[in-house]
């Protein structure tokens, strides 16, 4: 069954052409229509579009030319900018929004070969940790359809953990890749900041934001940050550097890596339910041959207001070019240009979107920019130097994605600050800039899944993936499905 | 009631780039709206700035030729507000730390000369166009200006009156377009001036200024200080306060009005553009920049007085860089002396360069070729109205001076011999204008010397014969 398929073996099979392009892109649209509504994880499903795709890749690989993602088709996050796509990015402000151009990281998938198989559901503007706050109608967890996927990349981690896409992308600007595959049980990547270019990615917090991938296993994650990765001039803060090989570093092992565990983390705002399978995770990781060492990350507890002092002033700004004059959604009646700009915003932006907006303004107005946003760069630097110290002492932290497994949907919507507390475990590592990835490592309460959290330091996504690769040669955790989207 | 004039003046220049300031798209004047305007300029989501060095590069030559501090790193910062001609909702601008600090323009008004000094420049994009006038009940947008890249100069509120104003925006005007930053075409929009005008009592603390817009003509600017300081002084005089405000310019009254008054004053909140790395300028190009230089008006004034040219000709002479490099390529290769060839080049070939909007750019007479005109001026081959004529037929594409004296017969007759005998012979045949002089009619002189150029069919030396005439008469008397 192609849904249950690595992508190494999916792309064999497409090369020795077992299966089309066209037939494995209409084996997922069908799944797609057939379970779509029960997840909501799609926003926007193209089959002419894709199927195009799928015949022009299917000749390519008839050439001879195929690479590890030709004739594979992936579902995007619909902040991504693809040509002729609706790119609504969750957004009623944006809903008829279709991108003239493709982002940098859509240009390599097509160069590659891959196929667009369609845009997935978010938290708007990518401002959430449950998806609950998409205009299009929040996305279900396959594991329990009764409890959120996580946010904001939901939609992408709802997909691959039903099958309904092999492999997904996603941003993560505070957890919105990890903590969502922490939530569905799947294997989900955030790298360096600079490594993937913005370039087509609709900014919410741009020192912040960065593109990635979602999964069933390191070695996936791996095909599909290869191609994502490399330098884009048209992205300033695009780092120039070469992109390690991480599907050849993936056997490395683990013998004598030092695991570094900050005391910070395993206190009491940790659920027993999600302890329970990241202590077994860490003692696996002994058993393979690792070193766990106790690190200490003094600064852990301003990193969820230092975020929600420099996250929302970047929005504030970043989403001030959402105004109803050129593109979008344009309130249909009003008295004058202010007006229209009011209405406009007021119409077209969610709730939490505003909020962001509204404490970013703040943050960056007059008389109050030093006591907080000022103050929250120079709290960012202590952060980024606890990270630098401890990874002095140990060359990969782990812990945990969430402080809880998946919530139930609506459980955590009347306190939005209570929702921002739970970042806690994701937020330091994009503040200091560092990549940081998520993966199975068991069960919660309700047999809602857990995710073991990995960070390296900088530009050290090769060694994540191969301790993750190590440790999913070992277990099974990956394997697992949710029952319910099982079946073809 | 003596009042004491305050000005400083902001002024906006486009940069000479071929492209925007962040973005790809043309700069290029005149296209049809919104062709040249980029994913990056309309702000379509996702797109990312990415800085032109070119742009850099011009702010490095501008910050040499004011003798200012160059940055060795600063930052972008965003300015936030909202208006359709901005599209991304905020102006990429400096803030906290210019590209350039400090700095001074010399100007001169009548006799004497002045320093001005610069606060700071910085580099920053230019919005788009509001046309209000050509849409019933609408707006237009037009973002082909959107992106720009602009090099604000801000100077000190050093000068003190509307014509030091004026010399200050004509000199710093002059500058921008002799470094080739920047191509100062104030119709088309290119170079900005803003005026910052207060005024005190001597010896009594700055007055509250106000801020005039529109003045894209040097007159304009003039006139509008003009009002109002005359504006300013009569408000308080009748015991009123001036506001704080910002102030349009109405060409057609001559007056300054208030602005439609905005609601709060604006809070931009600047941050650091984290789109965009720190500008960091090393020494090694800043060198690069200053090999790659010519040599300034400054210098090359203190050049041309040092020839023996006054200060007020060496100042026009270096109105453009083309006119002086004409000036100093001619000096190369002519016995003409410095100063009479200064009052040529300022002269007749000014006249001339200005019939075009080019100048001396497109000027159709080399600068060799016109050195020797000077010299056939300096033998006294011709006289000086016989080179204003060779000169114009120069410029017509006749050919070289000495083809064109020879066509033209133009040669003036030098020879002493010939000349005492025309003279000779006019003297005799005119006795009622020998005795005119002798009784103290100037005007006999002159009427005499008349027919001596008569006789010699203009070609006699004007010079030569006043003096042999005058020697003449006296020797007679």
């Amino acid at each position: 069954m192609p849904h249950r398929e690595s992508l190494r073996r999916l792309a064999a099979r497409l090369a020795s052409r077992e299966v089309s392009s066209v037939e494995l892109t209409r084996h997922f649209l069908a799944r797609i229509a057939k379970h779509g509504a029960a997840l909501n994880s799609f926003i926007t499903i193209d089959e002419e579009k894709s199927l195009e795709q799928a015949k022009a890749a299917d000749a390519k690989i008839a050439r001879g030319e195929a690479g590890p993602l030709t004739g594979i088709p992936l579902a995007h996050k619909d902040l991504f900018c693809a040509k002729g796509w609706l790119t609504t990015c969750g957004s009623k402000i944006l809903e008829n929004f279709v991108a003239p151009y493709d982002a940098h990281v859509i240009e390599r998938f097509n160069a590659a070969g891959a196929v667009i198989l369609g845009k997935t559901n978010m938290d708007e503007f990518a401002m959430g940790s449950s998806n609950e706050n998409s205009h299009f109608g929040p996305v279900r967890n396959p594991w329990d359809t009764a409890a959120v996927p996580g946010g904001s990349s939901g939609g992408s981690a709802a997909s691959v953990a039903a099958g309904l896409a092999p492999a997904a992308t996603g941003t993560d600007t505070g957890g919105s890749i990890r903590q969502p595959a922490s939530f569905t049980g799947v294997c989900g990547i955030r790298p360096t900041y600079g490594r993937v270019s913005r370039y087509g990615m609709v900014a919410f917090a741009s020192s912040l934001d960065q593109g990635g991938a979602l999964a069933r296993s390191a070695e996936d994650l791996a095909i599909v940050l290869s191609t994502m990765a490399g330098h884009d001039a048209r992205d300033s803060t695009s780092a120039d550097r070469p992109v390690d090989d991480y599907v050849g570093a993936l056997a490395r092992g683990v013998k004598g890596l030092r695991i570094g565990m900050p005391r910070e983390y395993f206190t009491g705002d940790l659920a027993p339910d999600v302890a329970k399978p990241i202590r077994a995770a860490l003692d696996e990781f002994q058993r393979l041959g690792a070193k766990l060492v106790e690190v200490s990350l003094p600064n852990q507890a301003l990193c969820v207001p230092a975020y929600y002092v420099i996250a929302p002033a970047e929005a504030s700004s970043n989403l001030a070019r959402f105004d109803g004059v050129r593109y979008g959604y344009r309130a249909p009646d009003y008295a004058d240009l202010n007006d229209m700009y009011r209405k406009t915003r007021a119409q077209g932006f969610g709730a939490e979107v505003k909020r962001r907006i509204m404490i970013g303004t703040y943050v960056l107005s007059h008389g109050y920019y030093d006591a907080y946003y000022v103050k929250a760069q120079k709290i960012r630097r202590l952060i980024a130097d606890d990270f630098a110290k401890a990874f002095g002492e140990c060359d990969l932290i782990m812990g945990p994605a969430a402080p809880s497994v998946a919530f139930d949907l609506g459980a955590r919507t009347k306190d939005p600050v209570q929702m921002y507390l739970d970042d806690l475990y994701t937020i330091p590592i994009n503040l200091a800039g560092l990549p940081g990835m998520s993966i199975p490592c068991g069960f919660g309460d309700r047999g809602r899944p857990v995710g073991l959290q990995v960070v390296g330091n900088y530009f050290e996504e090769a060694r994540m993936l191969a301790a993750g690769h190590a440790y999913q040669q070992a277990t099974d955790w990956h394997t697992r499905r949710p029952a319910a989207f099982d079946k073809a | 009631m003596n009042w004491e004039i305050v000005i400083g003046l902001e002024t906006h220049a486009q940069l000479t780039t071929a492209s925007k300031i962040f973005s790809g798209a043309s700069t290029k004047f005149g296209a049809a709206p919104n062709v040249q305007a980029s994913a990056v300029d309309l702000a379509l989501p996702g797109t990312l700035p990415v800085l032109n060095k070119g742009a850099v590069e011009r702010a490095i030559r501008f910050g040499l030729a004011v003798g200012g501090r160059i940055a060795p790193r600063s930052t972008f910062e965003r300015k936030n507000y909202f208006y359709p001609d901005l599209p991304k909702g905020y102006q990429i601008s400096q803030y906290v730390e210019p590209v350039v600090a400090g700095g001074t323009l010399t100007i001169v008004v009548g006799n004497a000369q002045k320093t001005v000094r610069l606060t700071r420049a910085h580099l920053e994009e230019d919005a788009g166009k509001s046309l209000h006038e050509d849409f019933h009940g609408a707006t237009g947008i037009d973002l082909n200006r959107a992106g720009t890249p602009l090099l604000e100069i801000v100077s000190e509120p050093d000068m003190r009156s509307a014509a030091e104003a004026v010399a200050y925006a004509r000199a710093l005007h002059s500058l921008v377009r002799w470094i080739g930053i920047c191509d100062g075409n104030m119709q088309e929009g290119s170079f900005r001036c803003d005026a910052n005008v207060s005024v005190r009592r001597p010896g009594e603390p700055l007055g509250t200024r106000c801020e005039i817009k529109n003045l894209n003509s040097f007159r304009f600017l003039e006139k509008a200080i003009e009002y109002e300081v005359r504006r300013q002084a009569e408000l308080i005089e009748d015991g009123g306060k001036v506001v704080q405000e910002t102030r349009l310019f109405d060409p057609d009254r001559g007056e300054t009005r208030s602005m439609r008054s905005k609601e709060d004053a604006h809070d931009y909140r600047y941050f650091p553009d984290p789109d965009l790395l720190p500008l960091e300028i090393t020494k090694a190009w800043i060198d690069e920049v200053r090999r790659t230089m010519p040599p300034l008006p400054d210098a090359m004034r203190r050049e041309f007085e040092a020839k023996g040219v006054t200060a007020y000709d060496a100042h026009l002479l270096t109105e453009t860089r083309e006119k002086a490099e004409f000036y100093a390529s001619t000096l190369k290769t002519t016995s003409a002396d410095p100063v009479s060839v200064a009052h040529w080049v300022n002269g007749e070939v000014s006249a001339l360069a200005n019939t075009t909007a080019s100048g001396f750019e497109s000027l159709p007479i080399t600068a060799p070729a016109f050195a020797r005109l000077q010299d056939r001026i300096h033998d006294a081959t011709i006289s000086g109205k016989g080179a204003k004529e060779v000169l114009l037929a120069m410029a017509a594409g006749e050919g070289d001076a000495d083809s064109i004296i020879e066509k033209r017969g133009l040669r003036q007759i030098s020879d002493a011999g010939a000349l005492e005998t025309a003279i000779d012979a006019v003297l005799a045949a005119q006795p009622r204008l020998v005795e005119d002089y002798r009784a103290g009619k100037q005007k006999a002189f002159n009427a005499l010397v008349g027919q001596v150029m008569k006789a010699t069919q203009g070609k006699a030396n004007p010079v030569q014969v006043n003096e042999i005439l005058a020697r003449r008469l006296a020797a007679t008397a």
